[in-house]
């Protein structure tokens, strides 16, 4: 049984040729619907289920694929998420608004302080606080930080299923050196938990913005290495070119965002359309693809991590301005007294207290998204006016992306699979949540 | 024109009330029955291109007790709007939107997972995250955080594989 | 060529030579560690740093990590077991050929850590034999390559060639407290299909 393409890029749409047992042939067209493939043609190829997941390691975690192949096309491809269903949504409900921060790290791994400062900003919009200059710009530098650990790992583990072996340890080696400045500054490599609501939870040495600046000056050289050995790159690009294409139209109605609709041509970031911690102060540019297929979203990412260094230097800039300035609101409705003074003073005693044990915010409903690596990151929080939510929901752009898989793998050949997963670029504690 | 404005526009007909939430989205809260022709108008009229979230709220034991909540982004318009509409406790359902959002379907089969919302005219409505054959729904306020019997399903299957192995089989009989 | 049973009327109950194959067979084992990589969320990733350039496994010997759990005898479960995920990992132990160790990195897999929650494992030794535990969240590489080494102690102890000899080990599994009692372990597989050894005893395998 042979089976071959024909098929373009096209969109949600891809022809697809099989010779069946009869020898007549035949083209026929799938759209996405699941269900829709009919199994009993007999002008069709024979069909196999394959079962991909959940421990594999070209699915980044712990998600399940199952596959119906045609030869080697992907007929109908179905993604099972929920391996690594944690509860989070439940656990904030009984946990209570502050100590959920320590369970938002452990969402998208691969950018602890990024979901830290996405939390910390829905709280503050529902709380209506504000943020010190200084708090917002250690904050800008801790997620650009956070974007390019999340695109390292992008690149290190879709060059690894790739055949690229050698990347994994060049983008390692990079991320080495940031987890070693994190920990020189928040105390541990990952899942780090800094961010406070009200500002961050300690202030930056200057030995640290010294280390990160040195960092900052190297790192875009290595990014010129990364592109030496990937962008002119012949199997890169084979397997990367005209592989998984998005239209804008598909984008969005798949709600995807990110570097994903970034790909497809289209000019959005909320950094700079809706921007939050400052960002409108920055200078930096969108990058964007052209056709959105595998390549683009690489190429993007890439990109992005320069401008993402940008960003980190204005933000070391303004922090050597504004040194010695606030970082931390001190409103004691929300925000733990220093230590000194609670062991001094009664009243600073008397709000620690209230503020560990019950911390109420107003009731009412508020949403914050910030651009993260994977996509728009929200947090929709409905407050009853007590200590604990009454819901918090997470938006997490990962699942929208899952969600793409079908929609842009049927049709195509299964090795092409890979490369869809990889640069689709999710992470599974914040899909399955 | 502002987004309230033509949010109010394009559901003209439709009946609803303008909400003021405490994030100073626009918000608005419709009938369930009207969702899909309210939020078809606002896709076509308003330009609301993309779905953010869709989500519940459960106000158990208030009734009605659950709010679902659309978020809807338009990117030509840069701004957002918020669509909440309340449904009974008993026998909770909903009208999908999956044909006007594709996007929306594993939204929707999560509502469904976590709190038992049906939606009407889904395609393939199933659990997304909890496996299949779990019994209860879990962001439900009445379903205890540490779960019921959370290993059941579990410990079934172990047990057929106990039985399929041969030498388990043996020794233990 | 010296017998295989132990001398008779020694002074120690081993004899000279099962001591030395045993020691001969456990440096073998325990320098050539093939982890099978369970990353199930935020240790994986620490784990992969772990084989990464700087923490750099490979200096004992237990950089080959392996998907396949055919080829693995240690199995490192990084990150939080789901009763969903419960099913796949017990199977992927299962494939794994004896002898085989786990070790559980991190609070999660350790005892289910901050997630007491519906859909999480309290503790993978509720469904796998545990060998070692990992304190942190994630574990700093160093903390596990500690464990590695630590393993290596704890295989060094083994007697695996006594054991062929006194009979097999087979693990028990107590239903009432939902652990296991004994490993099933280190010695003559016990389950699936993969026997490489006949059994010793009556009544144990097939016949
Ligand atoms: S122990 Fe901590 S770091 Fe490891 S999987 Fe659990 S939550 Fe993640």
């Amino acid at each position: 049984m042979s089976t071959s393409s024909t098929g373009g890029p096209a969109a949600g749409t891809t022809r697809v040729q099989g010779s069946g047992a009869t020898g007549a042939r035949t083209t026929r067209t799938f759209e996405f619907a699941p269900g829709e493939v009919d199994r009993d043609d007999p002008l069709h190829g024979e069909l196999m289920e394959l079962n991909m997941g959940p421990q594999h390691p070209a699915t980044h975690g712990v998600l399940r694929i199952k596959v119906v192949l045609d030869g080697e096309h992907m007929v109908e491809v179905e993604p099972d998420v929920g391996y690594l269903h944690r509860g989070k949504e439940k656990t904030c409900e009984s946990l209570g608004w502050r100590k959920f921060f320590v369970h938002t790290d452990r969402l998208d791994y691969l950018q602890p302080l990024m979901n830290n400062c996405a939390y910390a900003l829905a709280l503050e919009k529902l709380a209506g606080m504000q943020v010190p200059e200084r708090g917002q710009t250690i904050r800008v530098l801790l997620m650009e930080l956070s974007r390019v650990m999340a695109h390292l790992i992008y690149l290190g583990t879709t060059s690894i299923d790739l055949g690229a072996v050698t990347m994994f340890f060049f983008t390692f080696s990079e991320r080495e050196r940031i987890y070693t400045l994190l920990d020189a500054y928040t105390g541990h490599r990952m899942n780090n938990t800094y961010i406070r609501i009200g500002g961050v939870y300690a202030d930056v040495e200057p030995a640290v913005e010294r280390e990160i600046r040195a960092w900052l000056d190297q790192f875009p050289k290595k990014i010129d290495e990364f592109e030496k050995m990937l962008t002119g790159n012949r199997i890169w690009f084979d397997r990367n070119r005209n592989i998984g294409t998005l239209t804008p139209e598909m984008c969005k109605a798949w709600s995807l965002t990110g570097p994903n609709l970034r790909g497809s041509g289209v000019e959005w970031d909320l950094r700079k359309k809706q921007p939050y911690s400052g960002y409108e102060h920055y200078d930096f540019e969108i990058p964007v693809g052209t056709i959105g297929d595998c390549y683009d979203r690489y190429a993007v990412r890439i990109e992005e991590m320069r401008q993402s260094v940008r960003i980190c230097q204005q933000a070391l800039d303004r922090l050597e301005k504004s040194r010695g300035a606030e970082f931390l609101e001190q409103d004691r409705r929300y925000v733990l007294p220093p230590k000194g003074l609670v062991h001094t003073s009664m009243e600073e005693l008397i709000h620690q207290f209230k503020i560990v044990t019950d911390m109420a915010l107003p009731k009412g409903e508020a949403y914050h998204a910030v651009e993260s690596s994977k996509g728009e990151l929200g947090f929709f929080l409905a407050s009853d006016g007590t200590s604990h939510p009454l819901r918090c929901h997470i938006r997490a752009p990962g699942l929208m992306n899952v969600q793409a898989i079908p929609a842009i793998a049927e049709g195509r050949l299964f090795s092409d699979m890979v490369s869809i997963i990889g640069s689709l670029d999710f992470v599974m504690g914040e899909v399955d949540r | 024109m502002s987004t309230l404005e033509r949010v109010v526009e394009a559901l003209a007909g439709i009946s609803h009330t303008v909400q003021k939430p405490r994030d100073g989205a626009v918000a608005i809260e419709i009938e369930a029955s009207v969702v899909p022709q309210a939020l078809a108008a606002l896709r076509d009229r308003a330009g609301f291109d993309t779905n953010v979230f869709v989500t519940a709220i459960d106000r158990y034991p208030a009734e009605p007790r659950f709010t679902v909540c659309y978020s809807f982004l338009s990117t030509a318009h840069n701004d957002r709007v918020r669509v909440q509409a309340r449904i009974p406790g008993e026998k909770p359902h909903i009208a999908t939107i999956t044909h006007l959002w594709p996007g929306t379907a594993y939204s929707e089969r999560e509502c469904y997972d976590m709190f038992g919302i049906v939606f009407d005219g889904h395609t393939g409505l199933k659990r997304l995250l909890m496996p299949q054959g779990y019994d209860h729904h879990p962001l439900r306020k009445d379903f205890p955080h540490q779960g019921i019997e959370p290993d059941r399903l579990y410990r079934e299957w172990d047990q057929r594989r106990r039985d399929r192995s041969p030498l388990r089989s043996e020794s233990e009989a | 060529m010296g017998s295989l049973k132990p001398a008779d009327g020694h002074a120690s109950e081993t004899g000279f030579f099962v001591t030395q194959v045993d020691w001969v067979v456990n440096w073998g084992r325990k320098n050539s560690l093939w982890p099978m990589p369970l990353g199930l969320s935020c240790c994986g990733i620490e784990l992969m740093a772990m084989i990464g350039p700087k923490f750099d496994i490979a200096r004992f010997g237990a950089e080959a990590a392996r998907f396949s759990p055919r080829q693995c005898d240690l199995m490192v479960v990084a990150g939080t077991l789901t009763w969903k995920m419960a099913e796949a990992a017990r199977l992927i132990y299962d494939q794994m050929p004896d002898p085989k160790w786990v070790i559980a990195m991190g609070v999660c897999s350790s005892s289910g850590g901050m997630y007491d929650s519906y859909s999480v494992v309290q503790g993978v030794d509720m469904i796998l034999p545990v060998d070692l535990y990992v304190p942190g969240c994630p574990p700093r590489p160093d903390a596990v390559i500690d464990a590695i080494l630590k393993l290596q102690k704890k295989i060094e102890r083994e007697k695996p060639f006594q054991l062929l000899l006194d009979g097999d080990v087979v693990g028990e599994y107590d239903s009432g407290t939902k652990r296991f009692l004994r490993a099933p372990n280190h010695g003559v597989p016990t389950t699936g299909s993969h026997e490489v050894l006949p059994p010793t005893k009556p009544g144990r395998g097939r016949s």
